[in-house]
């Protein structure tokens, strides 16, 4: 069938079976211009920030001191940096469940590539950059696979992520590599203007994430390709070499923030990252990058790292009990999300 | 003039399974020359237009493009030869802005290293909308523009097609006006008046007085032939109803000693003010054992009525009682379980399942018939189906065939049969049940409709072509707008001329 058969019957659809890439409006919408859905959702995310902050200022005292700010901003730069990644990947309207995989195998490479107590390699930088690409490699595997197989992003990325914690397994060995490499160990102790180094990083990664999806091909074609991918193959355009190249890139920010995570922790540790990619993928989705791919973007994302960093502080300082607060969390994350696509939750009429 | 035609097919064929839809057709289109397509339905438009951009491949004949022979192999390439064609179904990517749009695939030297310049990729494109005078900013983002707008943009993007050869263009237009008001339309057509200046241009429409006003030559297209081309400074538009139409089908293809009068029988459907996205206040009334024909033109609305009728689209208002009894709108079950059946237009889609038997597809509707309690009963589902394969002369190797390896009217009598299980149908809509069948299926399929329609049924019939809806019809109700326009009576032996209704549609 060929593709604008595809567009066409979709249309004829529209109104009860469209695909859940938000196909087009029904008749009725299709000649009024439709108000930017993307503002609307921008000012509510911002909106849901602005409310949080109030009111755990009023129920905490504590919450509105300068350190607290200070260190929401260190929470937060994890969070940041995997959902740059992750970001990339949901543009496109495809899904990555490889992160704490990914993540596990990158700490653990990194950890035994800078000093460190079991193996005798003293890379330092070099370390770090070869984590990054080994990041990138397990992305490009992602994104071949999906691409070349033709199979669900959703699948492939949950094989990866066995792949990436079996790697992480297998390079612990039962002994954990403490590491001894100052210059990595500042990026989670040494603080400029009070904040870790690391925060300053996860602002780089945020900074390049932005530009590279601002003006580069492949980060504008990912917003083509998640926007109408039928569209985008019919102009010309490669569109599984792009999707592989936007795994790739995903995959460079998790090694980074893997790198991150270890210096954190002190030691690469196979579930450096547990729980991570739930929160990434939630952050992005309440910031308005959307699962059905074409909306938002890296600073959209930000302000739902910034959302939920807010929420797990501030049930901290009003004392919620730990156990609760993944509920807590949890319960929150759906209702957003139920928030966030009710605009066009009559488009979608099949929901898999 | 002797120059070669900017573009010429000979003997263009293309066969799909159980449809002719390209029968040999030939035509040139020379250079700076508006020229006209106009057909039915299934008369092979499409197809032809979908050829000429390369996502159609021929079975035989051939394509040249300034006298060369050429083989398409896709849009992109197309375009290399300079052949653009705008999409009726509109093929802009909605969030990211009109100059990416426009430029899209082909930036040129706007990207370079992979790194976007997006001053040179909005100057570029705005001397792609200066090109048609387009006011629209390169900067907005495409979904926030109107749709008329978003089709300037659209006729823009086609003309990038200039830079990348150096010869003169050839622009398709399918269905262009369908979905415009009049003042857009006028829009469109100094577009087109500017698009000669440069390029050649093919205009394909439903609307014959369109056609006529814009176009310097006519092709009339039937069952994918060109069965006449006209000169539109001597021809007029019922001159080309009667084209369009043809005469080669008598009546026993409709069977229509089968139809009977109806005029006494009880209303068994009364559709009150109902009122979709598509359409306004719309009043029907369907007698038991009546066919009742909706005729409109894209946009009319009809395809509205139906799937609000049958609870797929969301009624705003409105009032539909069965026998009497008020339906709950907005509910297929509701539908179904009140004695509604809907054959969709989208068979493969919408109509049936393909990976499933053929059993399954037709107990789908009613599979209570086959169950015992929760539990379903494979004898009982392979009598009973074995029975409707019997009595509708359904050619299935067995029940237990997946459907999508059947042909398509063996396909379409499994989905009729779905409703006919239902012992109290009370409303059958048929959405152009018709539809990519060949000669033989539809009229086995009319035969179909004329047996249920004796028994009493309620039948609302939307259909490709007048002939047929005529044909079938006790009434035709001519829609327009999403409003009913008028009512025209088709009872049996005083059928009247298509013509009569096409005016009314136009």
């Amino acid at each position: 069938m060929t593709a604008p058969d595809v567009v066409r019957q979709r249309t004829a659809a529209a109104t009860t079976a469209s695909a859940p890439s938000g196909g087009p409006a029904p008749a009725a919408d299709r000649r009024r211009a439709p108000r930017s859905a993307e503002a609307v959702q921008t000012t509510a995310s911002l909106l849901a920030l602005l409310v949080l902050a109030v009111v755990f200022s009023v129920l905490s005292p504590q919450f509105r001191t300068l350190s607290n700010v200070v260190s929401i901003v260190d929470a937060a730069a994890l969070l940041a940096i995997v959902t740059v990644g992750i970001t990339f990947v949901l543009v496109l309207g495809a899904i990555d469940l490889s992160v704490e995989g990914l993540i596990g195998a990158c700490s653990m490479t990194v950890a035994l590539l800078v000093a460190n107590s079991r193996t005798g390699l003293d890379l330092g930088l070099v370390g770090v950059l070869a984590t990054v690409l080994l990041g990138a490699a397990f992305g490009l595997v992602s994104g071949l696979v999906a691409t070349r197989l033709r199979i669900p992003t959703f699948m492939t990325t949950l094989g990866v992520n066995a792949v990436g914690l079996g790697v992480a397994t297998l390079l612990f060995a039962g002994v954990r590599p403490v590491i001894e490499d100052a210059g990595l160990r500042a990026w989670a102790s040494q603080r400029v203007l009070g904040v870790t180094v690391g925060s300053y990083i996860a602002l780089g990664a945020v900074v390049i994430g932005w530009l590279v999806q601002r003006y580069t091909r492949v980060g504008r074609y990912a917003f083509a390709i998640g926007g109408a991918e039928d569209i985008a193959r019919l102009s010309g355009i490669a569109v599984e070499r792009y999707k592989v190249v936007a795994f790739a890139i995903a995959g460079a920010f998790y090694g980074l923030g893997a790198v991150l995570a270890t210096a954190q922790l002190g030691s690469g540790v196979v579930q450096a990252a547990a729980g991570v990619n739930f929160s990434a993928i939630a952050a992005a989705v309440i910031g308005g990058t959307l699962l059905v791919g074409g909306r938002g973007g890296v600073l959209h994302s930000m302000i739902g790292v910034l959302v939920l960093t807010v929420l797990q502080n501030g049930l901290i300082l009003t004392g919620v009990s730990p156990y609760a607060q993944r509920a807590v969390e949890g319960v929150i994350v759906v209702v957003a999300v139920a928030a966030a696509t009710w605009p066009v939750r009559h488009r979608l009429g099949v929901v898999k | 003039m002797t120059a070669a035609p900017a573009l010429s097919v000979e003997g263009l064929t293309k066969r799909y399974p159980g449809v002719t839809a390209l029968d040999g057709m030939s035509l040139e289109v020379r250079p700076r020359e508006v020229v006209g397509l106009v057909g039915e339905n299934g008369a092979g438009k499409s197809t032809l237009l979908k050829t000429l951009v390369g996502l159609v491949r021929p079975d035989a004949g051939t394509i040249r493009v300034r006298g060369e022979p050429v083989a398409l192999r896709g849009v992109a390439h197309a375009a290399s030869v300079g052949i653009g064609m705008v999409f009726q179904e509109q093929s802009l990517v909605p969030n990211i802005t009109v100059a990416e749009n426009i430029l899209l695939g082909a930036e040129q030297t706007c990207v370079r290293t992979g790194i976007y310049r997006w001053r040179e990729l909005r100057a570029l494109a705005q001397a792609q909308l200066d090109k048609i005078g387009c006011t629209v900013s390169p900067s907005a983002r495409t979904d926030t523009l109107t749709f008329a707008q978003r089709q300037m943009v659209e006729v823009a993007k086609v003309l990038t097609i200039e830079e990348r050869t150096s010869h003169e263009p050839v622009i398709l237009l399918d269905e262009p006006t369908s979905v415009l008001e009049s003042d857009e339309i006028a829009t469109l057509f100094t577009q087109i008046e500017r698009l000669r200046q440069r390029a050649s241009v093919v205009f394909v429409s439903h609307r014959l007085d369109e056609v006529l006003q814009v176009s310097d030559r006519v092709y009339v297209l039937r069952n994918g032939r060109v069965v006449a081309e006209a000169n539109p400074r001597t021809v007029g538009a019922a001159d080309l109803h009667h084209l369009l139409i043809g005469r080669e089908v008598d009546g026993s293809h409709y069977h229509d000693d089968a139809q009977k009068p109806c005029d006494g029988a009880p209303v068994r459907v009364r559709v009150e003010g109902l009122t979709t996205g598509g359409c306004r206040g719309v009043d029907l009334e369907i007698r038991a054992g009546e066919v009742l024909g909706v005729a409109g033109v894209q946009g009319s609305g009809r395809e509205e009525v139906c799937r609000a009728l049958f609870g797929a689209t969301r009624a705003l208002r409105g009032r539909v009682t069965l026998d009497g009894r008020p339906l709950r709108l907005g509910s297929p079950r509701a539908a179904v379980r009140a004695g509604i059946g809907y054959v969709p237009a989208e068979r493969r889609t919408d109509g049936i399942v393909p990976p499933m038997s053929v059993a399954e597809n037709l107990s789908l509707s009613h599979v209570d018939r086959v169950c015992r309690g929760p539990l379903l009963q494979p004898r009982r589902e392979r009598r009973l189906v074995d029975r409707w394969v019997q009595r509708l002369g359904i050619k299935t190797p067995s029940p237990s065939t997946p459907i999508g390896t059947l042909s398509g009217g063996n396909q379409q009598k499994v989905v009729l049969a779905r409703w006919m299980l239902c012992d109290d149908l009370k409303l059958l809509i048929l959405d152009h049940p018709t539809r990519g069948l060949d000669v033989g299926a539809k009229s086995d399929v009319y035969a179909l409709i004329r047996e249920l329609a004796a028994a009493g049924c309620a039948v609302l019939l939307l259909s490709d072509t007048l002939e047929e809806m005529i044909a079938l019809s006790h009434r035709v109700v001519v829609m327009k707008d999403g409003e009913v326009v008028t009512t025209i009576d088709t009872p049996p032996g005083a059928k009247p001329d298509p013509v009569v209704i096409l005016e009314e549609m136009v």
